[in-house]
C-alpha cells in the first residue's frame, strides 16, 4: 500500500469534527510552528520538501511563499483557491467534506509563516454544504483557541474566512479571484504585478490551492526532507488524483508521484481498469484543459519508456506527445467514446466560462464551440478540421489569463491525435449522428438541439 | 534613460515607458516615423486600469534587453510591456507578428459587422482602419453573429451593442467619471453587454464622453448621429466659458451649422481634456462659442483628408 499523507486518516469515524481529528494528532504543525519556529524556518522547511502547486501549474509553493513582498506597515493575505472548476477534478471538495480541520491547519501554519492576519478560503458556490462543513471546522478551531487572537499565548493572531463564489470557473484564476473576493466581476488582471506584490485590496497576497495548504501540516511536522523523498525528482510527495470516466472504480486516490499510469489505471489497488473488458482509448489525465493523449501514449512516452505520474513524464514528449499532470483530474475514455463529441463538449464548457474580456478568447472560444457544434451533428466540412487547429493557434498565447490556453489546448490535441475520427464525422454525418456508444442516441443526451 | 529600438528606430524612454507610450514617443518627435506606433483599440492614456484586453497591440520583442538578449517567446501586448534598456521591438518589420496582428483582426471582426458605409463611426473608427491594413477580404465565419435591438443611454446617447468589441473604455470613463455604478459589463465572453443600471441613463454630466472614447461607432451621438458623415465637416477648434468643465471643444461644421460637438483628441486619438454634456449637447449653436480656427487632423484617417471644402467660405 501507498503511503498516504493527506488522506492517512479520512477512514476514521467522526474525523470531520473537532476531537477525533485533533485525537489523531491534529494541530500539532500549528504547536510546532507557532512555539518552536520561526516564520522564515517554515518557509525554508516548504521550500526542501520540494512541494510544488497542487492547483494545476506545478509551481513551488516554497519559492512562491519566497516572493511574497513584506512591505512595512501593509497587511498580507492568504487565499486558499477552493473553487476547484477544472471538469474532471473533484479532489479538493472530497478533503474538505471528509477532513475539514486539515484544511484549517494547513492555513494557520501557513499564515504563520507568511506572517498573514487574515485569511479567506474562497470556494465555489456550488459547494454549499461544504461551506458549512468548513465555517463549523472554524467555529471549532476558533472555540479552542487555534484561530483568534494570541493563538497558544504566542502572540501570534489569525483570522480565517470562507468566502463562496457564485460559481463561475474563471475565478479560479487567482486573480479572477481576488477581483471576485474584492466584491468585482471575476475578470483576471493583467500582470504584472503579480498577487505577491499587489493582491487583495493591492496588499501582498498568496494565493494557494487546497491541496497544497493541506499538505503544509506534514511538511512541518515530519521535515521538509521526509516529504521530499517521496516521489520521483523534482515531483516531490504524494498527489491527490480524482479519476472519473470509464473505470471500473473511480474516485479520489492518494498516489506516491511516480506510479506507472498503467498500474494507476489497471490494478485493483487504484481504478481497477476499464469496464465490461472494453479497450482503453485515450485519457485526459490532468482536468479538461490539458491535452488528450491515446492509449499508446498515455501509457508510454514517445522514447518507449513507462509513463508515470509525475510532472516530468507526463509532459514529456511537449504538446507533440506529452500532455500534463495539471490538476490531477484523471478522465478514461474507453473504446466506445467519442472523441469529436467529447472535444465538443469541452469547447462548450471553455467558451461558456470564457471571461470575455480578451479578443481572442472572447471571439476564438465561441467559433470553435460552434464548428465543433456542426462537426457532431452532422455538418462538419472538411475545412473545418484545419480550421479548428487555426483558431486554437490565434487564441493560444495570445490572451490576458491561461484560460484560452485551456481552451485552445484540448481541440488542438484531439485533431492532432484522433484526426481520423474527425474525419470520419465528416465524411459519414449521418452515421456520426445516429452513432451508439453504449450510451444511446445523441438526442438521448441533447433532446432535439440542433439535431 | 533606457533605449529601446521599434522597427529599426532607436529612441531612449524613461524607466517605466511601456513600448507603446515609447513607439508614440518616436512619432510625435519624428512623425515620419509614425509606422513605429502600434494600433491600440482598448489602451486609452486617460482612463486609469484601461489596455491589455484587445490584444491589437501585440508586438514582437525580438530582443529583451541588452542585458538579456533573448527574444519573447509570444507577441506581447505593447500597451502594458515596460521597455528594457537595450530592448528590440518589431511592429510593421516583422512578418510573423502581422499575420498574428491579422487573427486579432479577424477575431475581432466576428461579432463586430463592417457596416462602415452606415455607421456613425465611420471614418473615425479605428478597427475599420485594421481592417483596412490587415483584414482579408472574404470571412471564414459562417456562422450566425449576435445581433442586438438599441439601447437608449439618457436622451442624447445611443448604444448598439452589435458593434461593441468589449474594449471596456466606456465602463472606464463611467467609473472614473460617476460616483454611483450604473454602467458595466454583463454577463461573460462572447456573450457579454454593455450594461447600464436597468437601462437607466448614466445621469452625469459628463456621460458624453463614452462616446468619445469608444473605438468603434457602438455609442453614438444622438443629436448628431446619421446627419452627416465626419468626413462632410469640418473641425474647428472652439471654446466657451463652462463652470462644469474646460469649455475647450471641436465643433463639427457644415457651412455655419453645428453638427456636432466633441472632446479635442490628440494625435493617437485620446481626448485631451473630457468636456460636460452641457458643452456637447445643448451648445449646438456657432454664436456660443469663440471659433478659434480649423483644427488640422494630423492622425492618418479620411477626415484628415477633408476632400470636402464647398462651404468652407462661409465659416469663420
Ligand atoms: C482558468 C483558470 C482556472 C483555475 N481554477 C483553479 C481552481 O479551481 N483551483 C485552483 O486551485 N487553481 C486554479 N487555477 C490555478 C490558479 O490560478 C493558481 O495557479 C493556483 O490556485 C495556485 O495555487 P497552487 O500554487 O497551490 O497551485 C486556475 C487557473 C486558471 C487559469
Ligand atoms: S483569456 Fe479568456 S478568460 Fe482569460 S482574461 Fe481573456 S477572455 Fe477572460
Ligand atoms: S461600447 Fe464602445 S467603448 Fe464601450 S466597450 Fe463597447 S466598444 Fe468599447
Ligand atoms: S491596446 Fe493593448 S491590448 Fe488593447
Amino acid at each position: 500500500m501507498a503511503r498516504k499523507i493527506l488522506l492517512e486518516h479520512a477512514h476514521v469515524a467522526g474525523i470531520e469534527g473537532y476531537d477525533v481529528y485533533r485525537k489523531m494528532g491534529g494541530y500539532r504543525s500549528v504547536e510546532k510552528a507557532l512555539k518552536t519556529m520561526t516564520p522564515e524556518e517554515v518557509v525554508d522547511e516548504v521550500k526542501r520538501s520540494g512541494l510544488r502547486g497542487r492547483g494545476g501549474a506545478g509551481f513551488p509553493t516554497g519559492m512562491k511563499w519566497s516572493f511574497l513582498a513584506k512591505p512595512e506597515g501593509i497587511p498580507r493575505y492568504l487565499l486558499c483557491n477552493a473553487d476547484e472548476s477544472e471538469p474532471g477534478t473533484f479532489k479538493d471538495r472530497y478533503l474538505m467534506e471528509k477532513i475539514p480541520h486539515l484544511l484549517v491547519e494547513g492555513m494557520v501554519t501557513s499564515s504563520f509563516a507568511l506572517g498573514v492576519h487574515t485569511a479567506y478560503i474562497y470556494i465555489r458556490g456550488e459547494y454549499k454544504w461544504i461551506v458549512k462543513i468548513l465555517e463549523k471546522a472554524i467555529a471549532e478551531a476558533y472555540a479552542h483557541g487555534w484561530l483568534g487572537e494570541n493563538i497558544l499565548g504566542t502572540g501570534y493572531s489569525l483570522d480565517l474566512y470562507v468566502s463562496p463564489g457564485g460559481g463561475a470557473y474563471i475565478c479560479g484564476e487567482e486573480t479572477a479571484l481576488i477581483e471576485s473576493l474584492e466584491g468585482k466581476r471575476g475578470n483576471p488582471r493583467i500582470k504584472p504585478p503579480f498577487p505577491a506584490v499587489k493582491g487583495l485590496w493591492q496588499s501582498p497576497t498568496v494565493v494557494n490551492n487546497v491541496e497544497t495548504l493541506a499538505t503544509v501540516p506534514a511538511i512541518v511536522n515530519e521535515g521538509g526532507e521526509a516529504y521530499a523523498e517521496i516521489g520521483v525528482g523534482r515531483s516531490t510527495g504524494t498527489k491527490l488524483i480524482s479519476a472519473c470516466g470509464n473505470l471500473n472504480k473511480p474516485g479520489v486516490y492518494e498516489i506516491e508521484m511516480g506510479v506507472p499510469v498503467e498500474e494507476f489505471i489497471f490494478s485493483d489497488e487504484y481504478c481497477g481498469g476499464i469496464p465490461d473488458g472494453k479497450r482503453f482509448k485515450a485519457c485526459v489525465p490532468g482536468g479538461s484543459s490539458v491535452p488528450i493523449l491515446p492509449a499508446d501514449l498515455m501509457l508510454k512516452t514517445a522514447k518507449g519508456e513507462d509513463r508515470v505520474m509525475t510532472y516530468e513524464s507526463l509532459s514529456d514528449g511537449g504538446f507533440v506527445s506529452g500532455t500534463m499532470l495539471g490538476s490531477g483530474g484523471f478522465i478514461v475514455f474507453d473504446e466506445d467514446q467519442c472523441i469529436v463529441r467529447n472535444t465538443y463538449t469541452y469547447a462548450r464548457f471553455y467558451h461558456h466560462e470564457s471571461c470575455g474580456q480578451c479578443s481572442p478568447c472572447r471571439e476564438g472560444t465561441g467559433w470553435m464551440e460552434k464548428v465543433l457544434h456542426r462537426l457532431e451533428y452532422g455538418h462538419g466540412r472538411e475545412h473545418d478540421l484545419d480550421l479548428l487547429v487555426d483558431i486554437s493557434k490565434k487564441i493560444e498565447g495570445n490572451t490576458i489569463c491561461p484560460l484560452g490556453d485551456a481552451a485552445a489546448w484540448p481541440v488542438a490535441a484531439a485533431i492532432r491525435h484522433f484526426r481520423e475520427e474527425f474525419e470520419w464525422h465528416v465524411r459519414y454525418p449521418q452515421e456520426a449522428l445516429v452513432r451508439n456508444y453504449g450510451l444511446g442516441r445523441l438526442e438521448h443526451y441533447y433532446g432535439a438541439v440542433g439535431v | 534613460m533606457l533605449k529601446v529600438t521599434i522597427d529599426g528606430i532607436e529612441t531612449q524612454v524613461k524607466s517605466g515607458t511601456t513600448i507603446l507610450q515609447a513607439a508614440r514617443q518616436i512619432a510625435t518627435e519624428h512623425p515620419e516615423h509614425s509606422h513605429v506606433v502600434p494600433p491600440a483599440m482598448c489602451y486609452y492614456t486617460p482612463l486609469e486600469g484601461s489596455g491589455g484586453k484587445c490584444r491589437t497591440c501585440i508586438v514582437r520583442v525580438s530582443q529583451g534587453s541588452e542585458k538579456d538578449p533573448r527574444p519573447m517567446p509570444k507577441p506581447v501586448a505593447s500597451c502594458q510591456t515596460q521597455v528594457m534598456d537595450g530592448m528590440v521591438v518589431e511592429n510593421t518589420t516583422n512578418p510573423d507578428l502581422l499575420a498574428a496582428r491579422k487573427s486579432v483582426v479577424e477575431l475581432l471582426l466576428i461579432n463586430h459587422p463592417l457596416d462602415c458605409p452606415v455607421c456613425d463611426q465611420a471614418g473615425e473608427c479605428h478597427l475599420q482602419d485594421l481592417a483596412f491594413e490587415h483584414g482579408a477580404a472574404e470571412t471564414r465565419y459562417e456562422e450566425e453573429r449576435r445581433t442586438f435591438e438599441r439601447i437608449d443611454i439618457g436622451s442624447h446617447i445611443q448604444l448598439h451593442m452589435t458593434r461593441c468589441i468589449l474594449c471596456y473604455r466606456c465602463v472606464y470613463t463611467a467609473n472614473q467619471l460617476t460616483d454611483e455604478r450604473v454602467h458595466g459589463v454583463l454577463f461573460r465572453g462572447d456573450r457579454a453587454e454593455i450594461g447600464t443600471y436597468i437601462e437607466q441613463a448614466i445621469d452625469n454630466d459628463f456621460s458624453g464622453n463614452v462616446i468619445d472614447v469608444c473605438p468603434v461607432g457602438a455609442l453614438t451621438d444622438k443629436t448628431f448621429r446619421f446627419r452627416s458623415r465626419v468626413w462632410f465637416t469640418r473641425p474647428f477648434d472652439a471654446h466657451r466659458a463652462c463652470d462644469k468643465c474646460c469649455g475647450k471643444a471641436v465643433l463639427w461644421m457644415a457651412g455655419d451649422e453645428v453638427l456636432r460637438v466633441t472632446a479635442r483628441k490628440d494625435a493617437f486619438d485620446e481626448v485631451e481634456e473630457f468636456i460636460c454634456n452641457e458643452c456637447r449637447f445643448d451648445h449646438k449653436v456657432k454664436d456660443d462659442w469663440t471659433v478659434e480656427g480649423p483644427r488640422t487632423i494630423n492622425r492618418h484617417s479620411v477626415i484628415s483628408a477633408n476632400k470636402y471644402k464647398a462651404k468652407d467660405k462661409t465659416v469663420v
